[in-house]
């Protein structure tokens, strides 16, 4: 794996640079059940194409940003800092 | 000796004398020298021994391509003597022959052993009986390889640095083709890297990197090797300009020294002005073979023989003529034979050009002059130098790295660029562009492609150069080995075997012989196990196909790769205070701590006697402030703090949303909306993440600052802790005043300080934070004012002891990431009753309501014996059902306590339990209250 990310604080660097977080994924917002804690918990999409995901620019400003990236092909479409609860990416 | 007369354009500077040694014994040679020309003018002929067999090999490609001249320098295994630069005083060594490189016992595998040693014979002949195995790997792998690796180098004695460098045209070959496109891209203003694995000229403009070889191409990213530097070098557009290798021919004997590729003997003669061989036969596919004939006779080489595979004469066979010799078309080689190098070469006719070479009659026409031999016939001829060229096939190997296809090509006898990937760009002879004029113009092309100019032209169809031969996949079998593959010594033979044992696919073959995997990546043997392959399947080349371009392009060191040796070491603003004491100093994660002062045991004892004073710099420290602090921390943790008084102090579990403890600390409000959180000390860092994470996510009015670094802190513990404080500090220390975590602010021996009252250790303590800067002076100060106390300074090691007293857990020795408040014995830390939501709730509701397998425990062992943390606990049975977490001897309590896990139903007072332990079985009492101060009188006093 071997690609540029651009932290929306400090611009483009290295993927090496940064820490990375995951999909980004829904958290249950009412109590789930045992499975769907257990899902949300252990289980992940894994697309292969494009996914929202969490970046955290570990050797620079140490800000959490979003990512979207292709899974197959590394492109990075775009990098923003997250815009809160409500959002796309909220899993609160 | 060998060296001729100056030649034009050699790159000698014969003023100019170097000295170095091989095998021990001094060599001289030119400025401009590599090893392997100054050897090779010195007499040398045998440069290294093969893989398996240990037969002699000589000097091929001349071009750092093959593996024949591997050597040693200053100890260093795996470089090529061919292009490795002569410095004073370098130590050159042989690889993989004993004795020595002249007299080589493993040479009898090649004698007599063949038979047992086909491709797999490790699996075949040395399997039975089975038990000896572990003896036969030994002696194999003694026997085979590539040089021996240093045991062990003095520290940083040799290092790479990584090189970021990120531009707009990266172009890879600096022959015609790359400088003009790296001229070209830059001309129109792009920021322009060429690298090549040789010497390159400055281009204006352009960043030039010679000796500096492309490894590989990883999603556009290209390591490049040169010397002590890693250059990560990233475009977004790649030209590509790496040539084509000339490829050699498969006949008996084909690797014996004096057998030389025709560029490499030109490479000799031109550059290093040495002569390759005083008596050669020339055997071509090509053009360039016959012209590099044209050269040797013109340099003073005796041309014996020259044998064309092609039918009919071309320009090139002409200028032979011209010279009075003779060229006999439609041969080709089928033996070379010889000793200590070559002494004589055999040539044979091939039947309609293309075609297999024919046995046929051997004629003794030793030293004749060939004219007239049918095809068919077979004729010899003394020589000390072979010059083969079996063609030029494309270096596609990054290409394909980099998305590329290639096809096999019937009419140039190897496989050509089909189609390449967007933004990458192929220039130069590995496009077809052999001619020079034509070269330059696909690299203008390409540069100007790869620099976002417009493709307006359209690609030039390559000038055709005069026609090449397709040589037969192996000639003269009947005659000896012919190798395929040099770099692991794979016969032709050894894979017409390969497919009768059914690996009949050319990436299974690769496997199984190992073919094309040696440090020649099959630039050598590549196309010449494909040729095999498809021999004997019956199938077209194109079916076979390639096997898979990888990284790297070339054999690189490790340590090239893995970059300086760098291990960052933290250590505290105190650090130099406990290596004056005499403390043992430690890794603890990340950081170098004081794991004790000579004595644990007794340094313990002083904190339940006196005070002791240790440095507890390294615990995370985190600033959380905004009017919703409170609130974020009730999200981030299963208890509350919103509701905790300023001033005061409260302990915190970190549960992830699986209920699993993923940290601990104490938490201390400040004011309204300041607290100050500490963490365990190697979880600082994942702590500030995972707050900030949740942060970035909630956009809560909280601001995070991590003090870690900035802070320094130490506990000072023990029932004289209160009068040390007192005489430093104006603060009211009394138990009244200043009760069980408080947290106040004072100064410390002049010094602003936040001090915590908290017991980690189990007595009176105060947890003393300041700016880091003030680390020696208050140490110094508390250790002064404690000295008529009896204060001690205490280690790690210590501290562990008087924690496992109170059954304080440590995150990680105590808990794994299967571990939850409930089953750690702590389920008053949990506060399901929370209105709000918080990190790891449901998990927790649920695990509140479920019996855990296992629990966390204390335990006492009656007899001293210590057990091993990571012992098994076991049950009736025998069978494992638990571990031993922490175990010490406490000397305040005069017995072994620890920690462990065991089945739920055994966690209780009294019960007892199996610990199996190196070899024997000891039984221990489960204890669930802490051991030492269980009402927690003495921490409160």
């Amino acid at each position: 794996m071997s690609f540029l990310l651009t932290c929306p604080n400090c611009g483009t660097r290295e993927v090496t640079d940064f820490g990375f977080g995951g999909e980004i994924s829904a958290r249950p917002t009412a109590r789930p059940s045992l499975r769907e804690l257990g899902e949300y918990n252990y289980f992940r999409r894994n697309v292969a194409g494009v996914q929202r995901e969490w970046w955290f620019h570990r050797s620079g400003c140490r800000a959490w940003f979003i990512a979207e990236r292709d899974t197959v092909t590394n492109e990075v479409l775009l990098t923003e800092l997250p815009r809160g609860p409500g959002s796309p990416e909220s899993v609160a | 000796m060998s060296r001729l007369p100056p030649q034009p354009g050699e790159r000698i500077d014969r003023q100019s004398v170097l000295r170095f040694t091989f095998d021990g014994k001094p060599v001289e040679a030119f400025e401009g020298d590599t090893i392997g020309s100054a050897l090779f003018a010195a007499g040398r002929r045998t440069f290294s021994r093969s893989f398996k067999y240990h037969r002699r090999r000589g000097l091929l490609c001349c071009a750092g391509q093959c593996p024949n001249c591997i050597v040693a320098v200053d100890g260093a295994p795996g470089v090529r003597a061919c292009v490795e630069p002569v410095k004073e005083g370098m130590r050159v060594e042989h690889l993989n022959a004993q004795p020595g490189l002249e007299l080589d016992v493993m040479r009898a595998t090649d004698l007599v052993g063949t038979r047992f040693t086909p491709p797999g014979f490790y699996y075949k002949t040395f399997i039975r009986p089975r038990r000896l195995w572990p003896l036969y790997e030994k002696v194999l792998r003694h026997a085979a390889g590539l040089g021996v690796l240093r045991k062990e180098q003095a520290d940083r004695e040799w290092r790479t640095e990584y090189r970021r460098r990120h531009a707009d045209v990266l172009v890879v070959g600096g022959g015609i083709a790359g400088v003009a496109a790296a001229k070209q891209a830059a001309a129109q203003g792009a920021d322009v890297v060429l690298v090549d694995e040789g010497q390159v000229e400055p281009v204006p403009g352009v960043e030039a990197l010679g000796r500096a070889t492309a490894l590989g191409y990883f999603d556009g990213m290209v390591p490049v090797w040169q010397g002590d530097t890693l250059h990560q070098i990233r475009a977004p557009a790649h030209v590509f300009a790496t040539g084509a290798i000339e490829q050699p021919l498969v006949f008996a004997g084909n690797d014996l020294p004096g057998v030389m590729l025709s560029g490499g003997a030109l490479r000799l003669l031109e550059r290093y002005a040495v002569s390759p061989g005083t008596r050669a036969v020339v055997v071509s596919t090509n053009d360039r073979g016959l012209e590099a004939a044209a050269r040797l006779h013109d340099a003073g080489v005796t041309i014996a023989a020259v044998a064309d595979l092609r039918a009919s004469a071309t320009e090139a066979t002409r200028a032979l003529q011209t010279r009075g010799i003779a060229v006999l078309q439609n041969h080709t080689i089928v033996a070379a034979e010889g000793g200590k190098q070559v002494t004589r070469a055999t040539l044979g006719g091939v039947e309609g050009g293309n075609g297999a070479a024919v046995g046929g009659n051997r004629a003794a026409g030793a030293g004749g002059n060939g004219a007239g031999a049918a095809a068919g016939a077979e004729v010899s001829f003394e020589c000390d130098l072979v010059v083969v060229s079996g063609g030029f096939a494309p270096a596609t190997s990054l290409l394909s790295q980099a998305g590329a296809r290639t096809a096999y090509d019937e009419a140039r006898g190897h496989f050509v660029l089909a189609d390449l990937p967007p933004n990458v760009f192929a220039a130069g002879e590995v496009a077809g562009h052999a001619d020079p004029d034509a070269a330059a113009r696909s690299g203008e092309r390409a540069g100007r492609q790869a620099a976002g100019g417009s493709p307006e032209d359209a690609a030039d169809q390559p000038i055709e150069q005069a026609p090449t031969a397709v040589p037969p996949p192996v000639a003269g079998q009947t005659h000896g080995k012919c190798f395929a593959c040099l770099c692991e010594d794979v016969t032709a033979k050894d894979i017409k075997l390969s497919i009768d044992e059914g690996y009949d696919s050319i990436e299974l073959s690769k496997r199984y012989t190992t073919v094309t995997m040696g440090p020649c990546q099959g630039r050598m043997c590549q196309l010449a196990s494909i040729r095999l392959m498809a021999q004997e399947t019956g199938q077209s080349l194109q079916t076979v196909g390639t096997t898979t371009a990888r990284p790297p392009y070339i054999s690189v060191p490790m340590g090239a790769l893995a970059g300086r040796p760098f291990q960052p070491a933290k250590r505290s603003a105190i650090h130099d205070r406990h290596r004056e004491l005499g403390a043992n100093i430690k890794w603890a994660g990340d950081w170098r701590r004081a794991y004790d002062y000579g004595d644990p045991q007794q340094e313990a004892l002083a904190v339940h006697e006196a005070a002791g004073l240790i440095d507890v710099s390294t615990l995370g420290k985190l600033l959380v402030r905004g009017s919703e602090a409170g609130e974020f921390l009730d999200r981030l943790y299963p208890n509350r703090f919103s509701d905790l008084k300023p001033g005061r102090i409260r302990y915190g579990v970190i549960s992830s949303d699986a209920g699993r403890i993923v940290d601990d600390g104490t938490i201390c409000r400040i004011d309204e909306d300041t607290y100050y959180v500490t963490t365990t000390s190697s979880g600082a860092g994942a702590v500030e993440e995972w707050f900030s994470w949740w942060l970035a996510d909630w956009q809560m009015d909280v601001r995070l600052t991590d003090f870690t670094q900035g802070l320094a802190a130490v506990n000072l513990a023990g029932p004289k802790a209160r009068e040390i404080l007192g005489a430093l500090t104006d603060l009211d220390c009394s138990a009244e005043a200043f009760k069980y975590l408080d947290a106040k602010h004072a100064t410390v021996a002049g010094v602003p300080c936040l001090i915590l009252r908290i017991g980690f250790v189990g007595e009176v303590g105060y947890e003393i934070h300041f700016a880091a800067a003030h680390g020696e002076h208050v140490w110094d100060a508390l250790m002064q004012a404690g000295r008529e106390h009896g204060i001690r300074p205490f280690g790690l090691e210590p501290q562990r002891i008087l924690r496992l007293q109170k059954m304080h857990i440590l995150v990680g020795q105590d808990t794994d990431s299967e571990s939850t408040p409930f089953s750690a014995a702590m389920p008053w830390i949990v506060k399901l009753d929370k209105d709000a939501d918080f990190i790891g709730r449901w998990a927790l509701e649920h695990y509140a309501q479920e019996e855990p397998a296992a629990r966390l425990v204390g335990f006492t062992l009656g007899d001293g014996y210590v057990p091993t943390e990571g012992a098994v606990i076991i049950d009736a049975l025998g069978a494992p059902a638990g571990q031993v977490t922490s175990a010490r001897f406490s000397p305040v309590l005069d017995r072994v306590i620890g920690m462990a896990w065991v089945p739920a139903p055994l966690a209780r007072d009294g019960a007892t339990v199996a610990i199996s332990d190196q070899g024997r079985t000891v039984s221990a009492h489960i204890q669930t209250r802490p051991f030492y101060d269980p009402e927690g009188e003495v921490l409160r006093s």
